[in-house]
């Protein structure tokens, strides 16, 4: 008798709970899976308060329709993001889901947004392949590719003849090593050696040795934000700089979240990367002036221009569709192009990857801070390795 | 080439400093510590707070870390650690990796988990080139401190009371108390210093090895390598094994990068079948 008591007052509970949560079935809700605890905080940190950024600047409502942020946390692990990300699209009912912190959580949340007709929009993972791997994934992040490229150019065309490669041996690093050494020798340069070093390393001494043994005239070197610092520091310290042999790599070596606590050593580093804090543009200016003020005075870093970024276009895809079902989204999206505080960007209709300049930068001190100061453009890159299958 | 032998060895010499805390607990009270590493991270934390935020100098933050941590460990080891030593090892295994974790969310959640930098003076920074060996100024650093420390635990352990009941304790804990000795105090007293030499090691090393929240979880293997190759009877035994861990492991990535980080285990694994007890242990006692 009582058991049955009990079973009905939780049965009426349970319908009262549903019927309260479907009073807004207006809304449009975002899914932001970001790593905020663990190794890649950094990125979950920065993105959040940019998102957070672009509604506090633009309002939540769009297109009529009230506009939600939801921000979970993976912790950069692949099974977490899948987890949260069914949970979103089959219980929150989310528009978009967006984030996505390394790699393999972008891959693992892919079958799941074609199967649910759900916008993925990738802030951050930077490996090429992920786009391919649903029609409903657009990206406003990078590609490493993206930035490896360009500075194979430039080092080709200023005088940089030999090169060490120095990657730490992940997929992100072999990308960064192939994409460059392939660049570099078709533009009649000369990877000397590719020296990989374990992910967790203690110690960059020996590898340096060796690479300064061959007498380079630059080392390229990717490493994952944290260790660049380090990387740099041991690097003067063994005098390399002093012996004629410049740094050149992608830009998250100088990680504007970090570049400050790096000391002085790291002056004169040349990166290539699609973002810098100290981009000259008027929109740039704006962005980080906002967001160091919201966030008591951190600067924004290429991940926060990111997530800005694809905050912006779902925004404007939003506005453009109308609808709020996947397939249009994604039309809208396709193509979308604007002027976002790294420069210009779009999004290419074909691969629904982002499309956007690469600027050569060396670290200079400026007011008392280190920054990237950008010196030289290569406009309108596209994924290199998507274009030249596609070729 | 030389400068590989001197790069090796300041390497080996900071394992051993960080590392030698770990043997002693180990050999003298049987317990798997395995926080050591936890108490390394504490003490460079320490140093980064006191020279990057209070502007301390770094001559004055090495040793106020060396004390802080050594107050911590003899802290934990009082309200913590002596209700687990009569415990089986499974036991304090998980306890000790228990504490790891909390260590790490703590620094986590206060500090933030990015790479910290310490600030080191213009003094020590760059090399010296020597008959063409390049010796970092602050690898020399490292190599002076941990070879006078050697030195000096060397002495204390030889030449003094404490020494004499420390290892007498070792050797025989029952028969020790018997004799008098405070066994219980001997423990505290050397737990709490060889947290302290762990939190100086963490201090020194966090220019070389990096500092974040992970450090326990990430040196922690070097740590137990140093101290299963070298054994944990003496302070020497744990001193030629990390020299020879540092120069193995330097020269192993120098030669061979791609199996340069594999050298350091096939090491261990050489020393452990030829003598399994560790390269200068005696037999175990018990």
């Amino acid at each position: 008798m009582r058991r049955w008591f009990f079973l009905g007052a939780a049965c009426a509970a349970a319908a009262a709970l549903g019927t309260a949560g479907g009073a807004q079935a207006q809304d449009v809700k975002i899914g932001f899976i970001l790593p905020m605890t663990g190794q890649q905080q950094s990125t979950g940190r920065q993105e959040a308060a940019a998102a957070k950024l672009y509604m506090a600047q633009h309002g939540d409502t769009v297109a009529g329709k009230k506009v939600v942020l939801i921000v979970k946390d993976d912790g950069a692990v692949p099974d977490n993001t899948k987890r949260i990300a069914q949970d979103l699209i089959v219980n929150d009912k989310v528009t978009f889901l967006a984030g996505f912190g390394v790699t393999p959580a972008a891959l693992a949340v892919a079958p799941l947004a074609s199967e649910g007709k759900t916008p993925e929009i990738v802030t951050a993972a930077g490996t090429s392949i992920i786009t391919e791997k649903s029609p409903y994934i657009a990206r406003t992040s990078f590609t490493l590719a993206q930035s490896t490229v360009p500075m194979a150019d430039w080092a080709a065309q200023n005088g940089i003849k030999k090169v060490v490669s120095m990657v730490s041996d992940y997929a992100p690093g072999a990308d960064a090593e192939k994409s460059f050494k392939d660049e570099f020798t078709k533009k009649g340069g000369q990877v000397l050696d590719s020296i990989r070093f374990p992910l967790a390393n203690p110690d960059f001494a020996p590898f340096l040795q060796r690479a300064a043994d061959q007498k380079p005239d630059a080392i390229f070197v990717f490493v994952p934000s944290g260790q660049g610092g380090i990387f740099v520091k041991q690097f003067v310290e063994r005098g390399l700089d002093k012996a004629g042999i410049k740094i050149i790599g992608p830009g998250d070596v100088t990680d504007d979240d970090l570049l400050n606590g790096m000391g002085d050593a790291v002056v004169g580093t040349i990166t290539a990367h699609f973002y810098s804090a100290d981009h000259d543009s008027p929109a740039n200016k704006a962005f980080v002036a906002a967001f160091k003020a919201a966030n008591n005075g951190m600067r924004p870093n290429f991940m926060a221009v990111s997530a800005y970024d694809g905050m912006h276009l779902i925004y404007e895809a939003l506005n453009k569709a109308g609808k709020t079902d996947g397939d249009s989204l994604i039309a809208a999206a396709k193509g979308m192009a604007w002027e976002s505080p790294r420069g210009p960007v779009s999004i290419d209709p074909d691969t629904r990857d982002i499309v956007q300049n690469v600027y050569i930068r060396k670290v200079e001190k400026k007011n008392g801070e280190l920054y990237n100061v950008e010196f030289a453009t290569f406009p309108n890159i596209k994924d290199p390795i998507k274009a030249a299958v596609a070729k | 080439m030389l400068t590989i032998l001197y790069d090796g060895i300041a390497y080996g010499m900071l394992l051993f400093v960080l590392a030698c805390g770990l043997s002693v607990t180990l050999g003298l009270m049987n317990f798997i510590n395995l926080a050591h590493g936890a108490f390394a991270m504490a003490g460079g934390y320490c140093t980064v707070f006191l020279v990057n935020r209070l502007g301390l100098p770094f001559a004055l933050g090495l040793p106020i870390a060396f004390l802080i941590t050594a107050l911590i460990g003899g802290l934990f080891e009082r309200t913590l650690y002596v209700h687990v030593y009569a415990r089986s090892h499974l036991d304090q295994v998980l306890f000790t990796i228990g504490l790891v974790f909390m260590s790490v969310a703590a620094v986590d959640y206060t500090m933030g988990s990015s790479q910290q930098f310490v600030q080191i003076p213009e003094a020590l920074q760059g090399q010296f080139e020597v008959d063409g060996i390049g010796m970092g100024k602050y690898r020399l650093l490292i190599i002076v401190i941990c070879g006078l420390l050697t030195v000096a635990l060397q002495l204390i352990l030889a030449k003094t009371r404490f020494g004499s009941r420390l290892r007498a304790a070792v050797d025989d804990q029952r028969v020790a108390r018997g004799l008098g000795i405070n066994v219980g105090a001997v423990f505290g007293i050397t737990f709490a210093f060889g947290s302290g030499l762990a939190g100086l090691g963490g201090a020194l090393g966090a220019e070389i090895l990096g500092l974040d929240p992970t450090f326990p979880l990430k040196y922690m293997i070097y740590f137990l390598i140093v101290v299963t190759v070298g054994g944990t009877s003496s302070i020497t035994g744990p001193f030629f094994a990390s020299i020879l861990l540092g120069i193995g492991d330097v020269a192993g990535k120098y030669y061979v990068p791609k199996l340069g980080a594999f050298v350091i285990y096939a090491i261990m694994i050489i020393v452990l079948i030829w003598r399994p007890q560790g390269l200068f242990a005696r037999g175990a006692a018990r």
